[in-house]
């Protein structure tokens, strides 16, 4: 790791990348994006989800994230839907893993049920908006290859090659600011067939905690259906002290209520 | 019915009592209020002729269900309110039912709940053998899934390593609803719930206990439990006559449920062996589901489900379920609308008798939901103790709700 940090600030310092192969530059970047997003612990965040169709009529999903940071597996995270109101209190609570498959579980606030899902349909929508599960679970370095693409001024864009078959993508193109500790700016998904799906673009940031950058809009654009899904976060809390606890089934059944 | 408004006072002036403790010791810094009413209109129509008098085609009716919940203290603690009244041409239908009216606060691992609660226990679809707290509010639907509020004191503590425990203290049972004379789904005599008696001396007042563990290990999700108190199936015997005789058993009852998820596949069971004086029985059901998912490219799933059903009692068992199949399939569109259609199929494999149900739902607009169901009764066996009741009780069901 601390071979990695020198090199990475050798590479900032000179701007070289000589002797490097593309694949460790672009796993470089993409441990530097971890590096610089570590130690948040736990946030929770209100979203409000805008999904427009071709003819642009919209429809609005509210929910609220709580997420928990792990560093020996993936994050864990639990989402709770606060309208349409027919299904409110539907909630879900996902354990991230860095290799195999997550761990998901939904509840049912009309019958009080919990009940384990598959996590095998990565490529599905999200209720319905151009965000695939895959799109919204924990970014984790194991899940993909990579190789450097091309850096312009302060932006680096790197091609990141799921690892999963069942992945809806063939590629990803993720650009960073390397300014702005590693934030992400935008990401290209490329489907089955290779050609353009998507394009995911990241605005309103705000850095918390003089560390953590956040955008607050998300904008994801599908070339293929001319559908768009806007997600705006607001009320960023890093204050929360979430453990482990909060993330348990017991947890999610408080949650949906 | 006078002992049930008791009951509900009782319990509400203790959970005011909580609250106003709560907010003389707590600095409570944020409370959060949140208020929700679902209307919804309902229509239902039996296409073919009553099999007993007094048994009607059609029946409009009006449900309302109104929620209130209130938190503090960062959540850990609330009090939440679900009540429930229905308006139908059965008058043993047209009930009303506080579902949930209860005091919670979680510490850490502990979680407490004092009040009435639903608690659902279990992973098949066809049949819910393992779910045992709650009574089945048998007025409300076919399939079981209503049901009443339970009077508990439940106790959770949860962690990674263990898992789930949880205990409940349950002072109160509750009795089955069942269809009125003008109803259908019943018996040649309308069976009225007051008729039925208990087999403790303390009837309803009998204490009763029920613990549960669960935990899950990569794939597996597995729960274990026991339940020992008033049975919440009345047991059904007949003299020569004909006259119904019924009554609450003091139960045991153990019970497992087990879920493998593995990729698509999601395998499945519940187990369960209860005991009382006047009967011992086995009964199962086993099966899986595979979805197979995002087919077009839109979101589009669909599943299918097999499950077996085994019941010892044979044709004594109230859910009429001793050795079936059951078959369906859960199509989810994943639209902004939510539009998903469940389709289901279950035989006899002893018999000739076939249920077949059809449910499905869509969001219009924001605030509207509608509904449609319906199930057919088909060549139901004249042998069939229950099910040859209902030979012609075959429904569409049409419903839309708002929600305020």
């Amino acid at each position: 790791m601390k071979k990695i940090i020198i090199t990475s600030i050798a590479i900032a310092l000179f701007g070289t990348v000589n002797a490097q192969t593309s694949e460790a530059r672009g796993i470089e970047i993409a441990k530097a994006a971890e590096k610089a997003d570590e130690g948040f612990i736990s946030s929770i965040v209100e979203l409000k989800m805008t999904l427009k169709n071709k003819n642009g009529q919209t429809s609005e999903r509210l929910l609220t994230t709580k997420t928990l940071e792990l560093t020996a597996d993936g994050d864990k995270s639990l989402i709770v839907f606060k309208s349409p109101k027919d299904v409110k209190g539907t909630s879900t609570l996902t354990f991230t893993h860095k290799v195999g498959s997550d761990d998901q579980w939904l509840y049912l606030p009309s019958i009080k049920r919990v009940k384990r899902i598959s996590s095998n349909n990565k490529s599905g929508p999200f209720v319905g908006s151009e965000f695939a599960y895959e799109d919204l679970s924990s970014q984790e370095i194991e899940k993909y290859t990579y190789k450097f693409v091309e850096e312009k001024g302060n932006l680096l864009t790197v091609e990141q090659d799921p690892v999963d078959p069942k992945s809806g993508y063939t590629k990803r193109l993720v650009t960073y600011n390397k300014d702005k500790g590693y934030r992400f700016e935008k990401v290209e998904f490329y489907d089955r067939k290779n050609s353009l799906l998507k394009t995911l673009t990241y605005s309103n940031y705000k850095q918390y905690k003089n560390k953590y950058w956040r955008a607050g809009v998300f904008t994801m654009v599908n070339h293929q259906s001319n559908k768009e899904t806007v997600l705006n976060f607001s009320d960023y809390n890093f204050e929360s002290n979430l453990t482990e606890e909060d993330f348990s089934q017991a947890a999610l059944k408080r949650a949906g209520k | 019915m006078f002992s049930k408004i008791i009951l509900y006072s009782s319990l509400f002036v203790f959970i005011l009592n909580i609250n106003r403790i709560q907010a003389q010791t707590e600095n409570v810094k944020k409370v959060i209020h949140d208020f929700e009413l679902e209307v919804e209109a309902e229509y239902k129509y039996f296409y073919d002729e009553a099999a007993f008098t007094n048994q009607k085609d059609h029946y409009p009716s009006i449900a309302l269900t109104p929620e209130y919940s209130i938190q503090w203290n960062e959540g850990y603690e609330s009090v939440n309110l679900t009540g429930f009244f229905r308006l139908d041409r059965d008058e043993e239908r047209t009930h009303w039912d506080i579902r949930e009216l209860y005091y919670q606060k979680v510490k850490k691992k502990w979680e407490l709940s004092l009040g009435l609660k639903k608690i659902y226990w279990g992973v098949t679809e066809s049949n819910h053998l393992v779910d045992i707290i709650n009574q089945t509010d048998q007025v409300e639907s076919f399939d079981g899934e209503d049901k009443l509020g339970q009077p508990m004191a439940q106790f959770t503590w949860s962690s990674d390593a263990f898992g789930t425990f949880d205990l409940f203290y349950l002072p109160y049972h509750r009795k089955r609803t069942f269809p009125g004379e003008k109803g259908r789904l019943r018996f040649p005599l309308a069976i009225d719930k007051d008729d039925i008696k208990y087999e403790s001396s303390a009837e309803e007042w009998r204490q009763d206990v029920a613990f549960r563990w669960s935990h899950y290990f990569g794939a597996f999700d597995v729960g274990i439990s026991h339940f020992y108190g008033n049975g919440r199936e009345p047991l059904f015997t007949f003299d020569t006559q004909g006259n119904i005789n019924a009554f609450y058993p003091v139960i045991n009852q153990t019970g497992i449920d087990l879920q493998v998820t593995h990729n698509a596949f999601l395998w499945k069971l519940e187990s369960i062996y209860r005991s009382s004086k006047a009967q011992d029985f086995f009964a199962m059901v086993a099966g899986l589901e595979y979805t197979f998912s995002n087919i077009d490219g839109n979101g589009l799933d669909i599943g299918i489900l097999g499950e077996y059903l085994y019941d010892e009692r044979d044709e004594l068992a109230l859910s009429s379920m001793q050795n079936d199949v059951f078959f369906g399939s859960r199509i989810a569109f994943n639209d902004t609308q939510d539009t998903s259609i469940l389709i289901g199929g279950l035989t006899d494999l002893d018999q000739s008798s076939k249920i077949f149900s059809i449910e499905a739902s869509r969001r219009i607009g924001t605030s509207w939901k509608a509904e449609i169901e319906a199930r057919i009764f088909n060549n139901i066996d004249s042998n069939e103790f229950i099910l040859s009741n209902f030979q012609q009780d075959s429904f569409l069901k049409l419903s839309i709700s708002k929600f305020f």
